[in-house]
């Protein structure tokens, strides 16, 4: 049987959906137009005033939010609530850029962690539960989120944070634990250290996983599923938005379900910002209504994906959304082709290698060079040279008619990429551009 | 009668044949007969050793993607026509050849030995039996 956190909303028609939103985001508007004086100056430039929002069919004439915005108004100037009433502020590695500052209420923190809390029913959690939260805990909002969710479930949590990865497994088998919360590519090293201590997926008391902050291949999630016997369910979320949680899977394991009540989301066309019919891919964009400290309104996102509301088998009727490619700043443009990482790992997985790899990309010559590096494994390697071959050349065809352009493939000795304890890094780009 | 050949993946980068001499420096693993195969991107080491199964196992426990294959370890003449001689034996058997490598005994002078990966081990041994051609088993090796 399905099982909601928040049933009343999780599972409200369309147009109590729509009558919420619409009722919060009149609100939050006119917070930011009277608190918020770089809104204001943005919506005074569109030439928007609250009197234009008189419900969610009206969204679209408010000015976008970009990463760019966030910067300039670093660290203050997008707060909607003074500093005393703050209670946290949650940072991005800044791995692509300057660092994301997010600020929280109270009230920000609750509706966070009901988002990951309605995210771990989701995945079949109660209070009868042992929830592992690997995620990293601190700055980054992984392990915050899920572990403050996981307390809203009633489960027992267990705090690990990432690293370590001996204690973890130790955790999920002397403590029995049910649920696995962190990055997919840690949970597919957790995975390959467990078969190497000789744990098979019936000696894994794990039954789900909730893997996110990271973009993940279907191929990688069959492969962790078949390896830790548990079912591995997607979750998305940033920073700016609060966290992991803004929209999570179901037990229908295609797309994931964006709480609605919190965040309205659009897809729109990433050149011409015009808003695209459900369906359409393009970007996505959010507009959180509901939070206090850093109301984001019309925030690009950069993820690439598509929105249906068709009826899921779960109940819930709140939109989904499909597992983005990787956010565009993930995105390779290689000879003028876009390449996405998740691509890579797609052929790799289907050609029989495991998820162990790193995409280097340089400029030779002045043409783009590919080198996709992976890992020998025991399955993939027989004493015979021609066969060693084929196999390596089979997967640059496969490459090719996946991408468009012609890779090099470097077989590499096993445990020779660093394995990743959070988010991997799979991109080393050497062009000086 | 087939003896157990080590094949050892050998990623293409400077130390990594030295690593995995290392290793078996490391654990006193005496090599009979070795062999390397190359290509521009990467190379596989066949080694024979007295304890294959146990050598496989250090290899694997240090990080090394490494595998057993039986091959044909036959003893010949040292001496001018003595390979030619024995692959008429393996003509007129039908008997197809992957590789080979050779090696010279330690003990005895007047005998190398050759190592054959043949297409199907089973079938080469059974035909060649009564042919005149000496194979080796494990415990031969370990005389050598």
């Amino acid at each position: 049987m399905e099982r909601y956190f928040q049933p009343d909303i999780e599972c409200a028609s369309h147009e109590k959906i729509r009558e919420i939103q619409s009722e919060k985001l009149i609100r939050q508007i006119k917070n930011v137009w009277e608190n918020v004086p770089y809104y204001r100056k943005k919506m005074e430039a569109k030439g928007v005033t609250p009197d234009d929002i008189k419900s969610v069919d009206d969204l679209h004439k408010l000015p976008f939010l970009s990463k760019a915005d966030l910067r300039e108004a670093y660290p203050y100037g997008l707060l909607g609530k003074p500093l005393k009433e703050c209670v946290r502020i949650q940072s991005t590695s800044g791995t692509t850029g300057k660092r994301v500052v997010a600020f929280y209420t109270q009230h920000d923190i609750d509706l966070w962690e009901d988002c990951c809390a309605r995210a771990i029913t989701a995945a079949g959690g109660t209070d009868e539960d042992v929830c592992q939260v690997s995620y990293g805990y601190g700055l980054f909002t992984g392990g915050p989120g899920l572990n403050g969710g996981s307390h809203k479930v009633g489960c027992l949590t267990i705090p690990t944070s990432s690293g370590n990865t001996d204690r973890q497994i130790m955790f999920i088998k002397d403590l029995s634990a049910t649920i696995l919360c962190c990055t997919p590519s840690y949970a597919a090293y957790l995975g390959e250290r467990m078969q190497e201590l000789g744990y098979g997926p019936d000696d894994i008391p794990l039954k789900a996983g909730i893997f996110g902050a990271e973009a993940w291949s279907q191929e990688m999630r069959e492969s962790i599923q078949k390896t830790m016997g548990i079912k591995a369910y997607d979750i998305y979320g940033l920073t700016e938005l609060s966290g992991p949680g803004v929209a999570f899977e179901c037990s229908a394991q295609n797309g994931m379900h964006i709480n609605e009540d919190h965040f309205i989301a659009e897809i729109i066309d990433p050149d011409t910002e015009e808003v695209l019919p459900e369906g359409e891919q393009g970007e996505l964009v959010f507009t959180a209504v509901d939070k206090e400290a850093f109301p984001m309104i019309r925030y690009r996102t950069r993820d690439i994906c598509r929105l249906t509301r068709e009826k899921c088998s779960c109940g819930r009727t709140h939109v989904k959304m499909s597992k983005p490619m990787g956010r565009s700043d993930d995105m390779l443009i290689i000879r003028g082709v876009n390449v996405f990482p998740s691509q890579i790992e797609t052929v790799l997985l289907n050609n029989g290698y495991a998820a162990n790899y790193q995409i280097v990309v340089d400029r030779v010559n002045n043409t783009d060079t590919l080198d996709v590096q992976v890992e020998m494994t025991p399955e993939m390697f027989t004493d015979n040279v021609g066969e060693v071959e084929e196999r390596q050349k089979k997967l640059i065809d496969g490459l090719k008619s996946m991408l468009g352009i012609k890779a090099k493939v470097s077989l590499l000795a096993p445990k020779s990429i660093t394995r990743s304890e959070g988010k991997a890094v799979r991109v080393i780009d050497k062009r000086k551009i | 009668m087939s003896i157990m050949q080590i094949s050892v993946f050998l990623e293409n980068k400077p130390g990594t044949l030295k690593k995995m001499t290392g290793v078996l420096a490391a654990h006193k693993i005496n090599m009979r007969a070795t062999s390397l195969a190359e290509t521009k991107d990467f190379g596989i080491a066949r080694l024979v050793v007295d304890d294959a199964l146990s050598a496989v196992n250090t290899l694997k426990e240090n990080d090394f993607v490494a595998n057993l294959t039986p091959v044909l370890a036959i003893e010949i003449p040292d001496e001018a026509g003595g390979l030619d001689k024995l692959l008429e034996s393996f003509d007129n058997a039908s008997v197809n050849i992957e590789y080979m490598y050779a090696f010279t005994g330690g003990k005895t002078t007047d005998h190398a030995y050759m190592i054959f990966r043949v297409s199907d081990t089973k079938a080469a041994e059974a035909r060649l039996v009564g042919k005149g051609v000496k194979i080796l088993n494990q415990e031969d090796i370990e005389q050598i």
